[in-house]
């Protein structure tokens, strides 16, 4: 195990997502602790003194997004649980949604107390069809067993679920698209200020968690700050859900305790790469954030801090492993003609400069590319940079850079001689 | 769509009032389900229903990859093509479907029994490569489970 575990702690059986066995595992006692004896500031301030962090990539203290919401102006308040996983190499929420969703439906009943919110809504993404049954079943029980719906356990608080679900748009993940969703209209993400926490849903203050993050608030809410704060490091507190796929040998979701060491993680836990090859690469958090080259990986521990300083970040917890013999350049052809498919259109640098790079890329995989090819996808990638509403053009950009960074020559190889150096290959290892 | 109107009702209930816009997107996949597509004329029945804008319904139909406004397959094979399944072989896999059925992408069978589409990231990624069956996902699918799947797929 990589580390103490918060998510993790009990074995995945057949009726581990019940009711019943949430009971069994002291599920619900929280709530009824948290409505009958605390006031909404005091769970804030529980969950700011634990120093929680977003866990759908930007970090973001989560005690400080609640702080915004003003609890006595008047008008209603929502809370949105992103479950709109999407990014690729991220399945890390699933695991949450398919085996303990009645955590999440605890953990949204508390942070709705906190937040002022009757109206919630978990938004999941159109083709997670378990997860869904899972979660919608969850929340069916929860309304039978008095959990959820008016005056939960006999006190003043009310909270309605609804499970909203997506109909496939990667941008509806990005939190004020998800909100655009919900409001039945195309996802477009929109410009701020104002922040989501001032104007949201509906127009109304709004608070966006991604599930794990909301998973946590339930930890924290059980065993308290000071417990929450004794895992992980001091800047990083808890753990993070890694999901790990790609050329290694035991691809999965791993619970890592922040701090962890990644070589630790990958070679001992996750068993190396396949067939014992060597490591190229690492996609570190979904394939937004910067590619790591295997020397770069030796110091680092799995911590905010640590890739911070390594120039990538966590990102979603969404690992991709790459061997030895990957072709960096059709690695990159797959990664931007998924962004080119999924730019919404909105914004002109993003809608035009993912279609473009995805020429350019296409072209030189093609062995018709041109030695400027390299810099014109600097270029494209910087010019996108900062200039979209959402930050899905700055994170293609991102991706794009990384790779050529660090593997600019087999991109050079590739035009001069029209060929793959790595002949084309993206599957390794179990041939 | 009109016979699904009693169920929309119900779904009414746990919206916040008054925001029944929000109604679009469930609305949509329920008629789907009910009828393989959506038609015209349920755009029409949808927009009189709901109240909102003709427009709006038009929008996230043609904005959203999962909505259809044409039949397609009983079987819809929707295959990963992201990085993930690429590193695990779903390239072989999109290959062989195309060679087996003698249909490109996003084309159907003459006997309209099978689509076949190619789709990004389902998420899937630790099982890869997924093929996606209607609704279930199918999890580290190699060219002879796919072979084996489609024979039961009538």
């Amino acid at each position: 195990m990589p580390g103490r575990q918060l998510l993790m702690t009990f074995p995945v059986t057949a009726t581990s997502h019940s009711l019943a066995d949430y009971r069994a595992r002291g599920g619900y006692q929280t709530l009824e602790r948290v409505l009958k004896t605390l006031k909404p500031e005091d769970v804030t301030k529980e969950v700011s003194a634990a120093g929680l962090l977003g866990h759908g990539g930007a970090a973001f203290p989560t005690g400080r997004k609640w702080g915004v919401i003003k609890l006595d102006d008047g008008i209603p308040h929502h809370l949105c649980a992103n479950a709109d996983e999407g990014e690729p190499g991220t399945f890390k929420d699933r695991w949450i949604l398919e085996h303990n969703p009645h955590l999440l439906v605890e953990a949204m009943a508390m942070t709705s107390y906190a937040i002022g919110a009757r109206h919630n809504f978990v938004y999941i993404r159109g083709e997670f069809d378990l997860p869904w049954r899972r979660i919608q079943g969850a929340v069916d029980e929860a309304y039978e067993a008095g959990y959820l719906g008016s005056n939960i356990l006999g006190t003043s608080h009310g909270c309605d679920i609804v499970v909203y679900r997506g109909a496939g748009s990667y941008v509806c993940g990005e939190a004020s698209g998800l909100l655009t969703s919900i409001e039945g209209k195309k996802g477009y993400p929109r410009n701020r200020p104002p922040r989501l926490t001032v104007k949201g849903l509906y127009q109304r203050p709004t608070d966006v968690n991604n599930v794990e993050t909301l998973a946590n608030v339930g930890v924290v809410m059980t065993i308290g700050a000071e417990a929450f704060r004794k895992i992980g490091t001091a800047k990083s507190p808890g753990t993070q859900l890694v999901s790990i796929s790609g050329h290694i040998a035991k691809p999965g979701v791993y619970e890592v305790e922040f701090g962890y060491p990644l070589k630790t993680f990958l070679y001992e836990d996750c068993g190396g790469m396949i067939g014992g090859k060597a490591l190229k690469a690492l996609i570190p958090g979904g394939i937004s954030t910067k590619v790591l080259t295997a020397p770069e990986i030796e110091p680092l521990t799995y911590d905010h801090a640590s890739f911070d300083k390594a120039g990538s970040s966590l990102g979603s917890g969404g690992m991709i492993a790459i061997a030895e013999g990957t072709c960096m350049v059709r690695l990159l052809q797959v990664m931007i003609r998924f962004y080119h498919h999924e730019s919404c259109g909105q914004c002109t640098p993003c809608r035009e400069g993912m279609g473009w790079m995805h020429r350019v890329v296409d072209r030189i995989v093609a062995g018709q590319g041109v030695p400027e090819d390299i810099d014109r996808l600097y270029a494209i990638s910087e010019a996108n940079d900062g200039t979209t509403i959402c930050g899905m053009g700055d994170a293609a950009g991102y991706a794009t850079i990384g790779i050529l960074n660090k593997f600019r020559d087999e991109f050079e190889y590739y035009i001069a001689n029209k060929r793959s150096r790595c002949n084309g290959v993206l599957e390794v290892g179990n041939a | 769509m009109k016979h699904l109107i009693p169920e929309f009702e119900k779904w009414k209930l746990r919206f916040p009032p008054g925001k029944e816009s929000s109604l679009v997107l469930p609305c949509l996949r329920r008629i789907q389900e009910d009828r393989g597509f959506v038609a015209d004329e349920d755009v029409a029945g949808l927009t009189e229903y709901l109240g909102v804008p003709r427009i709006q319904i038009e929008e996230v139909l043609s904005y959203y990859t999962q909505y259809r406004r044409a039949p397609i397959g009983r079987w819809h094979l929707q295959t990963c093509r992201n990085v993930s399944c690429s590193m695990r072989g779903a390239e072989r896999l999109i290959d062989h479907l195309q060679k087996k059925l003698g249909i490109g992408i996003g084309e159907t069978t003459a006997d309209g029994r099978f689509t076949i589409s190619t789709v990004e990231c389902l998420g899937s990624c630790g099982t890869a490569p997924v093929v996606m069956v209607n609704d279930a996902y199918h999890e580290n699918m190699s060219a002879e489970k796919l072979d084996a799947l489609m024979e039961g797929l009538k």
